[in-house]
Parts: C-alpha cells; structure tokens; sequence
C-alpha cells in the first residue's frame, strides 16, 4: 500500500478544497471498498480526506419528500421509519446488500460511489480498461457471467455493484453535490455513465465535488416499491440482476403509474423506461410484463456467459411487480399473503 | 481507568527513505484507553493485534468477507479490517474479550456461555468475531430493524430462525457450527 497523508477536515467545504487541490486526494467514507482497494493495490491514493465523520448524518422530512445527508449508514437509512413506511423500496434495496457490519459502517454516498466487483477490475494483476486506460478488457474473452448486457462498450462490459443506487433510480432521487463552487443537484440517472471509451470515468462528478445529501420526492408511486435482488447465495452476495419497482394502478386494474430500474445488467443503474411505457396502461399481466422485459432488452447484448439474465430479469421484474399487485410491498423470497394493493 | 502509552517501532526502512505519515491516536479498548502512534495505513484490526496486544478478534480474509474481525465499535458490530486506525481516533471498541461485565458470572457474557451451553463452534477461530456480532445483532433486532427476510417493514420484529441466520450472513464459520450457533443466539433472543 502506497504510504498517505490522512486529514479530517471539520467541514465539508474544507474537505471539498483539499481534494479539489490534490489530483492525489480521495475522499474517504465508511471506507468498507476504499480500503479494500488500497489493499489490492485497485486505489493508490497520496492522500486521504476523512469526510465519514462531518455532521451530514441525518435523515430530515422536507416539503418534497426526505433529505438523507451523505454520512447516514445503510442499516441506519434501511431502519429509518421515514423511509420504511414512504420508500420501503430503499429499504429493502439496502437490507439486501453486504451485511449486518458492513450496513453500519457503510454511508449513503459511498454506496453509490462504490467501484463495480468486476473480477478482473479487482485484480492488478490483469488487464483492465477501468483500473489502467488503454490496457484490455480481461472480462470479454475471460470470466463473463456478472458481465453488463445493456449499454456496454468494447472498452468495459462492468456492472455497477451498488443495490442502493438502482431503487434511487426508479424513485426518481436527485444527488446534492458540493464543489468548489457551490451546490448542484444532479439527478440520479445522471450521476453515473455508460463506459464508451472511458471507463474510469464513472461519474459526472469532477474531482473534488463531494455528495452532501440524497434527496428522495414523496410521492404515492414510492410508498407502492419493493426491490428484488438474485444472486448466487441466500445472503450477502452482490446481485446477479436486481429490479427495483414502484406501482399505482387505477380503477379497472390497469398500470397507472410504474417505475422500473435494474441493477446488474449495465454499468449504472438502468432505468427501464421502455419497459414501463409498454405496461403503462395496461393490466400487468405475466404476459405484459414478459413483453415488456422484452422491449427493455431490444438492444441488449447477451453472450454464453449473460444469456441467463434474460430468463432471469424476466422473472425478477414479475416477482417484484407481483408482490406490489399482493400487498404492499411483500416478503423476499416469499409468497405475500398481505393485504390488496388498493 | 488504567491508561496504556506505548512507543511505536522505527519505521524506517533501509530500502527506502521514503516518509511514511504517522499519526497519534486514542482507542478505548476494552474499557482501556490506549494512545499508540500509527502508520496512517495500519488498519484498526492490525492496531488491535500488533499494536494493543488485543488478539481477540482474528484476521480471516482480510477483506470484509468472513466478519471474524468482528467488533463492537461505539456500540454497534463493526468490522476492523476495512478500516483505518486513524479514521476512528477516539473510538470506544468492546473485543469479545471485554464482552463480559462484572454482574457476567465466570467472565462470560451470556451470549459466550450460549455459545458453550449450544457448542457453537469447533475450531473457534471465528468465535470471538460470531459472539460480537450476535451481541450486536441482538441489540439492533431488539430496537426494531428489520432485515431482508423481515416480511413487514413496518412490524415488530420476531427473531424466527430464518431471520437469525439473515442477519448473521455476514459471519462465515468454515467448520460449519452453524446448527450450534444458531441454537446459542436462539436462546439468547429468548425463544
């Protein structure tokens, strides 16, 4: 591990400045996959400015909806009563990622700078475009079962990791970020990008700018979300593929109004626009739904390894639309026996 | 309470004369303070073992995957490997060897001696890890956090088997205790 300076700015404008003015400076966070990185030789930073412990740590009712400040901790954020009764699709988002220890160490904004697991990213030992630009993708020819299927380049087939990420998507959250010249909103589709040729860049914050808060709309469509995530054990694993939904309908049982985004299958959280416009309007039937996964993958590209995601974003995007026409929201996993969606 | 200084080992190495940063720090540990000098890379796991002489909580993976390294860290389980000493100056951290209090018969906090009582373990190398996470699962379960398998959000919560092993996913055992383990923090949620 390369030796670093370590610095604890009392104030987030402070700690904005001295990244801003260090191209060797990262923020640190709860630092559950910074400081793995640092480790694994991924991350290779001269200096480290601590923002973890900075006041923005709480979770406030606003007019709109709810403001989370970026150092609330997942299991924090996933227990808060605001977001279980408002977003319960955040919170179950939350509860299905890392684990117990991780959730209490882990901050809002960190979850969703995080970097993708893609093996080969982790490894400093092989090619990658991400960690090194111009040196290969080893993930193309190599290990290719959590490669991206939508939005996808010849320079990265990556997958963003972040749970957390994808139900802000469907939820329509807006990112408060701090720079050096003030605060900007961005919204959440537009924090993260689409590799193309550029695959360390992640983002569309620039070096320096700093998330301060999330901040979540209150609307009826968020009070009807769920999430479901499918991985390769029971428990703490990241996500196969993953689908956050939200759902109203009207009074004949017609979608009225629907969100969808999955994780997994792209290296940001994918908004399935396509998907919800061929269901809005119609009864979300199994064969609707399958049609509509359908138009959200038109452009997908699948090989040996990701073909399983096709069946399986099928079946997840029913599983999830499913439990929100059961109940409210619903059991994991399970069969819902709750009470009508309306 | 007793108060533990201690001076750090010469750095420098001779093949190189590149600086390393230092930094001082505080770390409440098991009920005593301890002022150690640290690399700003050393990790609090590795301030714990090499530098407190606490070798209660054990070094498995390294990287947040097997949870052996397992604390209570201002109240909460918290890993130490994926953390930087520097980062938690002040820090009041319980070990599995402080878990005891003095009202614990025999030393042994309820959820050791339900550890024992339920053989929850073979090897005990992820124990000290397995019985702060219990304690602290215990304690977040008991103020209503829910958890991926928690049915209703918005419920009371009931600590049924599936939920245990749930919240306890993040603590591997590679001997497989799990039955035993299971049984320990069954019977100390009281079912």
């Amino acid at each position: 591990m390369r030796p670093l300076t370590y610095a604890a700015p009392a104030t987030a404008a402070e700690a904005v400045s001295a990244v801003r003015g260090d191209p060797q400076a990262r923020f640190l966070g709860g630092g559950t996959n910074l400081v793995d990185h640092l480790k694994l030789g991924v991350s290779t930073p001269g200096r480290l400015v601590d923002i973890s412990r900075l006041p923005l740590d709480t979770v406030e009712q606003t007019e709109a909806g709810v403001r989370i400040g970026t150092n609330v901790r997942n299991s924090d954020l996933a227990a808060h009563p605001l977001l279980r009764s408002g977003w319960p699709g955040i919170s179950r988002a939350l509860l299905a990622g890392a684990s117990g220890q991780i959730r209490n160490q882990a901050t809002t904004g960190g979850n969703l700078l995080q970097r993708t697991r893609c093996v080969y990213f982790q490894d400093v030992t092989t090619p990658c475009n991400k960690r090194e630009p111009g040196s290969g993708c080893s993930a193309l020819e190599g290990y290719g079962r959590y490669n991206a299927v939508l939005g996808a380049s010849e320079a990265c087939v990556a997958t963003h990791p972040s749970d957390l990420a994808v139900a802000l998507t469907a939820l329509d959250a807006v990112v408060v970020v701090l720079g050096s010249d003030g605060e900007r909103r961005v919204p959440m589709a537009d924090l993260h990008t689409l590799p193309g040729h550029h695959p360390e860049i992640e983002t569309t914050l620039s070096h320096g700018e700093l998330i301060t808060a999330v901040e979540l709309p209150a609307t009826p469509l968020a009070r009807r979300s769920t999430y479901v995530k499918t991985r390769d054990r029971a428990s703490y694993a990241f996500a196969l593929v993953s689908v956050a939904a939200a759902l109203t309908l009207d009074d004949d049982g017609a979608v009225a109004d629907i969100a969808l985004a999955w994780g997994g299958v792209a290296h940001k959280p994918w908004r399935a626009a396509r998907a919800e416009a061929a269901l809005r309007g119609r009864r979300p039937d199994e064969s609707a739904i399958a049609a509509a996964v359908e138009e959200e993958l038109r452009e997908a590209a699948f090989g040996p390894d990701t073909e399983y995601k096709r069946p399986l974003l099928r079946g997840a995007t029913t599983e999830a639309l499913s439990r929100l026409l059961g109940g409210l929201d619903g059991k994991p996993g399970g069969t819902s026996e709750q009470e009508g969606a309306r | 309470m007793e108060h533990v200084a201690e001076h750090h080992p010469d750095h420098e190495s001779p093949h190189t004369s590149q600086h390393v940063p230092e930094q001082r720090i505080t770390l409440r540990i098991d009920g005593t303070d301890h002022e150690l000098t640290v690399d700003t890379r050393t990790t609090l796991l590795d301030a714990l073992r090499e530098r407190a002489g606490n070798t209660s909580p054990k070094k498995g993976c390294d990287h947040g995957q097997c949870g052996s390294c397992t604390v209570l860290l201002d109240g909460r389980r918290h890993l130490t490997c994926l953390a930087l000493a520097v980062a938690y100056d002040g820090a009041e951290i319980v070990t599995a060897a402080g878990l005891a209090g003095p009202a614990d018969e025999g030393d042994l906090h309820p959820v050791q001696q339900a550890f024992i009582t339920h053989d929850g373990f073979q090897c005990g190398y992820c124990t000290p890890g397995q019985v702060c996470s219990a304690v602290g699962m215990l304690e977040e379960a008991g103020r209503g956090a829910p958890s991926h398998v928690t049915a209703d959000l918005e419920a009371d919560v009931d600590l049924t088997d599936e939920e245990i092993r749930e919240r306890m996913s993040g603590n591997l055992c590679r001997c497989g205790a799990y039955a035993g383990i299971l049984g320990a923090i069954r019977e100390s949620a009281g079912r």
